[in-house]
């Protein structure tokens, strides 16, 4: 009972210290890219643009074949279901707010989270165990304006645009699925979807978008820093990263909802 | 060699006491509960080459990076020139750091860039520099190493030595006052590691830097030292010059020199105890 006690206690301290880090790290990024260049050191553009392309572009073909194979599955799901009562044409009004609102986001969350929070967790890490972030300190170079603002950066820029992204190729797989089962046109799709559409609700997917990429950044980022024990403890910190920033992207995700919807 | 080293010592100190550029008071650190450092007390004067010298465990890494201003001492102080680095903010901290270089025991070149791109960080992050006056000051440095022509190759492409040189010429491309080596021998053949040495000496000579040299290796710490630190289980055993620790009569110093393992009389009870406690 006391060494439960006691882990209960260690892991909830080490929790709270690792959100504090999270927030120390979230603030001196915002910083660094704020006032960076006024203090003769700015965050590189090239970094950013480079963390851009393997956050973002690199992820365009994964993001679009997911978002539009979740598109045609909603569809199916949706006339399947609304068949029974008549009311198959209702499935678009819950495509334009679904997808918007909620599954465009969260499906670029899981994919970047997969993708790059692994990534980079790794990368800070190997970079933490060969002594790269020493001696990046030691040149007299911050480690979090060189390593975590650039990533930031680029986590808020790519973040929301593949999630514009996923909307429409969702909204496209939706369409030719609904277009072919209820024999009606694109465009009368393409119609009924804008009618059927406001822009709060796409607001509301790129709000979460920007939370998610917050989220993504901080806990590979801190995974990547906390490393230890060499490749075993890498491997344990990359697998630990996927796992919060999933389970930190559905959390925020339901409490966002809860709060946006009301 | 030895010439040499003392040479430089008569040249960095004409008549006068030269200045402190290190000084250690009573520094203790801690992991966990473990006393790592316990009351350490030393000064490096501009100019001098000082190893700081101890077997596995002896604390001398943990030393190093309290001089380099990565872990924080539980109680004590640490200053590099003048300036106390508990004292100092972040950014603070950041500053003092481009007067000094550091070659890490690994090299901890970053592995994302090439040789040239690795000696040319610190200038493009410190300095306005155009990118050609970049380029040569980085083929300069590379020179002084003897690495020139090797700027487009990856770290994994190098082999250990020239891993050590590349770090080293990345350390001095900002011209810096003070210089760390932690274990510039460990892993190199005899002949690299001479070499090694040399460069250091050669170092000391052209640029007048003060050079703090954490090693185990006893040829290499004989043959660069102008003073040595001997470090025992956190504590400082000795601090002289090297006629002087090869004469001590301290019985852990002179089994660091004449490497004579250490014969611990064992406690049969006391080790059977050891090995069924449960936990």
């Amino acid at each position: 009972m006391r060494a439960f006690t006691e882990n209960l206690g260690r892991r909830v301290v080490g929790g709270v210290e690792e959100f504090g880090y999270g927030a120390e790290l979230l603030v001196e990024s915002l910083f660094w890219l704020g006032a960076g260049a006024f203090r003769q050191q700015p965050v590189h553009l090239h970094a950013i643009a480079a963390e851009m392309m393997r956050i973002g572009v690199l992820a365009i073909p994964v993001v679009t074949i997911l978002a539009f194979a979740n598109g045609v599955m909603m569809a199916l799901q949706g006339i399947y279901t609304l068949r029974d009562f008549g009311a198959e044409s209702q499935v678009i009004p819950g495509l334009a707010m679904s997808i918007t609102r909620e599954f465009g986001a969260l499906i670029v969350g899981i994919v970047v989270a997969g993708r790059s929070g692994s990534a980079i967790a790794a990368r800070i890490g190997a970079m933490q165990m060969s002594q790269e972030v020493d001696a990046l300190r030691v040149l007299g170079v911050n480690p979090v304006r060189h390593l975590v603002a650039p990533i930031l950066a680029a986590m808020l820029v790519m973040v929301p645009t593949l999630t514009v992204l996923a909307d429409l190729m969702a909204l496209t797989g939706g369409g030719i699925l609904s277009s072919l089962q209820m024999h009606m046109s694109l465009a009368a799709y393409a119609n009924m979807i804008l009618a059927n559409m406001d822009v709060f609700d796409v607001m509301q997917g790129l709000i979460k978008s920007g939370v998610f990429a917050v989220l993504i950044t901080l806990v590979s980022c801190i995974n990547g820093f906390s490393t230890t024990g060499g490749s075993e403890g890498l491997g344990l910190r990359t697998t630990r990263s996927v796992v919060l920033c999933i389970a930190a992207i559905v959390v925020a995700d339901m409490i966002f909802t809860f709060f946006l919807s009301r | 060699m030895s010439a040499m080293s003392a040479n430089a010592v008569t040249a960095a100190d004409p008549g006068s006491a030269p200045q402190a550029v290190i000084q250690v008071e009573n520094l203790v650190t801690y992991y966990d509960e473990r006393r790592i450092l316990d009351d350490v007390s030393l000064e490096v004067a501009a100019g001098e080459i000082r190893v700081i010298m101890g077997g596995s465990g002896s604390g001398k890494s943990t030393l190093l990076r309290h001089l380099l201003g990565l872990n924080r001492p539980a109680s004590g102080s640490i200053r590099l020139f003048g300036q106390d680095l508990s004292r100092l903010s972040g950014q603070a901290l950041f500053e003092l750091r481009r007067k000094m270089g550091v070659s890490f025991q690994s090299g901890a070149l970053f592995n994302s860039m090439t040789v040239g791109e690795n000696v040319q960080f610190p200038l493009r992050e410190h300095t306005q520099l155009d990118e050609n006056t970049i380029r040569i000051m980085s083929r300069m440095k590379l020179e002084v190493v003897n690495l020139a022509g090797y700027e487009n190759l990856l770290p994994a492409q190098l082999s250990g030595g020239m891993v050590k040189r590349a770090a080293l010429a990345r350390a001095i491309v900002m011209d810096p006052k003070l210089l760390f080596f932690d274990e510039p021998s460990a892993g190199l053949d005899p002949v690299v590691s001479a070499e090694l040495d040399e460069l250091i000496l050669r170092l000391r000579e052209s640029m007048n830097i003060t050079i703090v040299v954490v090693t185990h290796e006893l040829e290499s710490a004989l043959s660069i030292a102008d003073k040595i630190t001997v470090l025992d289980r956190g504590r400082i055993l000795m601090t002289g010059s090297v006629d002087e620790v090869k004469s001590s009569t301290n019985s852990r110093v002179n089994a660091l020199i004449n490497r004579i393992p250490e014969n611990e009389s064992v406690d049969v009870d006391d080790y059977l105890r050891r090995l069924t406690r449960v936990d």
